[in-house]
């Protein structure tokens, strides 16, 4: 087994023989000719010719992978017509005696230089444009049709780069991948096989191309980059397995993108997504996830040397806020200490850091920290739907302390003349039993409550996650933790506040039908998980009695 | 001849797309030239491969200059496309 990796441009696994792409090459001679307005005819007439084709390749585009993605093939054909470009040619015959082929293959090169130098990755990649509409030129007044790279079985392409006429003319029932020596993501060919859902790998580099052979088998992995030649039965059966999976996941977007959280009966649900940095968002909208349900603020500390300025965290907050435009974001304030230490914060070794000084407690006791956070947020909330949420609550004081430092905040921004948005939504996390059994008593205070249930867990039943020793013991179906969700249920609910969980219960579909009768009214999962959720939520009828 | 500063919208910049909808656009008054002009690149907005030389960014100050018959109509036309970011 041979494992090779470039950039994976479509995220899909292909398992297949490899077919080597050959395309015909055309020496090209320097001539000296006499005629010179019969060269010119055969340039005008080759040229007629390739608009003529790049007119049906636009057609076949058209239908294959839509108007935008063909307006490439427009294009390629008004570069056809661009006077500089046939100025140039014209002027080489007029001038030089040189032969039509050569003359546009020097103006090929003159002007994908141009582009090749130019100080942005895009206008380089558009050098590879000017090469193709050249080549059909230069083949069109050498020979007459295009040759076809005739297959019989379904088969990995792969080739050292693939113009976008290229791509596009591939018989897509024919090719499970196709994988490049060369090209940049940026290329037509990556958009190209994006749209035509095949799984592409691209700059392979050349020492690809050299050692592999018609017929012989690959896996291609579109999401990791990696082409495995002539795998062997371990990683056969591991992508096997990938593939299936991946297969299954499309299928349920396909089948669940856009369709409600909503039972049989019609009883309907918010399915949120947990993310921990800005990054995530993109996967929170292809899963299709109503809003984040929780936004770990962590990173924003963990990935720096020193305390992250109030500019910093604004910026993120509002980058999450705008990417998810009118959908609700939830941002859990820093939820440092016990198992996620961070240098600069010099926190003592605890006995029991769990138990320890930690989240809120650091929080309500260096409130400059916390005060930082706050006016980030808060500058944040006038570009979205922010929600803010306090970890590791225990007390109806601790509560009235937070609010008064987010009144502060809030004064303060306001005599500064600084933005924030009055629809604030504010919610605690029930992740203490505490916490769980005064829920009649917060509830009043907050607009939402959502459920921890990692930490709910270990307090409850007293159970360190971390020991594995004692995973038997730690159940996390267990009634009591049940009970006090309900029971934090019914106390939001009276008070007019919304529940939902952010744990990793959440995710787990043998419970979505017991959450659902509790009333809860959000789920928040990883984003993987969003589409899963949403399935089992679609299956359950709760008129039914169990 | 009139003439017109515009900014560049586009996020991508004058890429092809936008230069390709110019040009085709621009084609229709063929008895007019039209330039687009900025601190340091001309090009000709029916020549596609001139524009795309000329490597417009986002953000960047173009001088519309129309000369010969409809120059106005041509130039509204061009400041147009640039204002609505070549509707992207």
């Amino acid at each position: 087994m041979r494992i090779y990796t470039g950039k994976g441009v479509y995220g899909a696994i292909a398992i297949g023989k490899i077919s080597i792409f050959s395309r015909q090459q055309i020496a090209i001679t320097k001539l000296h000719i006499e005629d010179i307005d019969a060269e010119k005819a055969r340039v005008q007439a080759a040229k007629e010719k390739s608009i003529a084709q790049l007119q049906e390749i636009y057609e076949k585009a058209l239908k294959d992978v839509g108007e935008a993605n063909a307006q490439i093939f427009e294009i390629h054909m008004m570069m056809l017509e661009d006077d500089d470009y046939n100025d140039s040619i014209s002027d080489m015959i007029e001038s030089k005696h040189v032969n039509a082929e050569y003359a546009v293959s020097v103006t090929a090169e003159n002007f994908s230089e141009m582009f090749a130098s130019m100080d942005d990755s895009y206008m380089q990649a558009r050098a590879a444009d000017v090469k193709d509409i050249s080549n059909r030129i230069i083949r069109n007044l050498s020979m007459d049709a295009e040759s076809e790279n005739a297959m019989s079985d379904k088969m990995i392409v792969c080739a050292d780069d693939l113009s976008p006429s290229e791509t596009i003319l591939l018989d897509k029932d024919k090719v499970y991948a196709f994988v490049t020596a060369y090209g940049s993501s940026n290329s037509h060919t990556a958009i190209l096989a994006r749209n035509m859902n095949i799984p592409a790998v691209i700059g392979v580099g050349e020492a690809f191309l050299n050692k592999i052979k018609n017929g012989i088998t690959a896996i291609v992995d579109g999401y990791t980059g990696e082409i495995f030649v002539d795998p062997d039965n371990e990683t056969l059966e591991r992508l096997e397995k990938k593939q299936a999976e991946d297969i299954q996941k499309k299928k349920l977007l396909l089948d669940l993108k856009g369709k409600e959280n909503i039972t049989l009966d019609g009883t309907k649900i918010n399915i949120y997504a947990n993310i921990g940095g800005v990054d995530d968002v993109k996967s929170v909208l292809e899963n299709d996830a109503g809003g984040i349900g929780l936004f770990r603020s962590e990173f924003l500390y963990l990935e720096n040397s020193s305390y992250p300025t109030e500019e910093e965290q604004f910026n993120a907050y509002k980058k999450v806020l705008e990417s998810m435009g009118n959908k609700k974001v939830i941002i859990r304030t820093l939820d440092i200490g016990a198992d996620k230490q961070v240098d600069y914060f010099e926190l003592d070794k605890e006995q029991n850091p769990a138990l320890g000084y930690r989240a809120i407690r650091i929080c309500l006791t260096r409130p400059e920290i916390f005060k930082t956070q706050l006016r980030a947020l808060y500058r944040a909330s006038a570009y979205g739907k922010l929600g803010i949420m306090f970890p590791m609550i225990t007390s109806v004081s601790e509560l009235i302390q937070i609010k008064e430092i987010c009144d502060i905040v809030k004064t303060e921004l306001s005599s500064d003349g600084i933005a924030y948005s009055e629809d604030v939504e504010l919610g605690i996390m029930i992740e203490t039993p505490a916490a769980a059994i005064i829920s009649d008593r917060l509830a009043p205070m907050v607009d939402f409550f959502s459920v921890g249930t990692n930490d709910l867990t270990q307090y409850t039943l007293a159970c360190d996650r971390q020991n594995s020793k004692i995973e038997s013991f730690c159940d996390t179906h267990h009634e009591a933790i049940l009970r006090l969700i309900e029971m934090s249920a019914q106390n939001a609910h009276k008070n007019g506040a919304w529940i939902g969980i952010c744990g990793e219960l959440a995710a787990d579909t043998t419970l979505t039908e017991t959450f659902l009768r509790m009333g809860i009214d959000e789920l928040s999962v990883s984003p993987g998980f969003v589409l899963k959720v949403r399935d089992k939520v679609r299956s359950i009828d709760l008129s039914k009695k169990d | 001849m009139v003439s017109k500063t515009v900014e560049v919208k586009n996020v991508q910049g004058i890429h092809m797309r936008p230069a390709g909808m110019l040009v085709a656009e621009m084609k229709k008054f063929p008895g007019c030239t039209v330039m687009l002009n900025t601190a340091d690149k001309k090009a000709k907005a029916t020549a596609v491969m001139q524009i795309m030389a000329a490597g417009i960014k986002c953000g960047t100050q173009v001088e519309i200059t129309a000369d010969g018959e409809n120059e106005q109509a041509a130039l509204d036309k061009a400041v147009e496309l640039f204002e609505s970011g070549f509707g992207e």
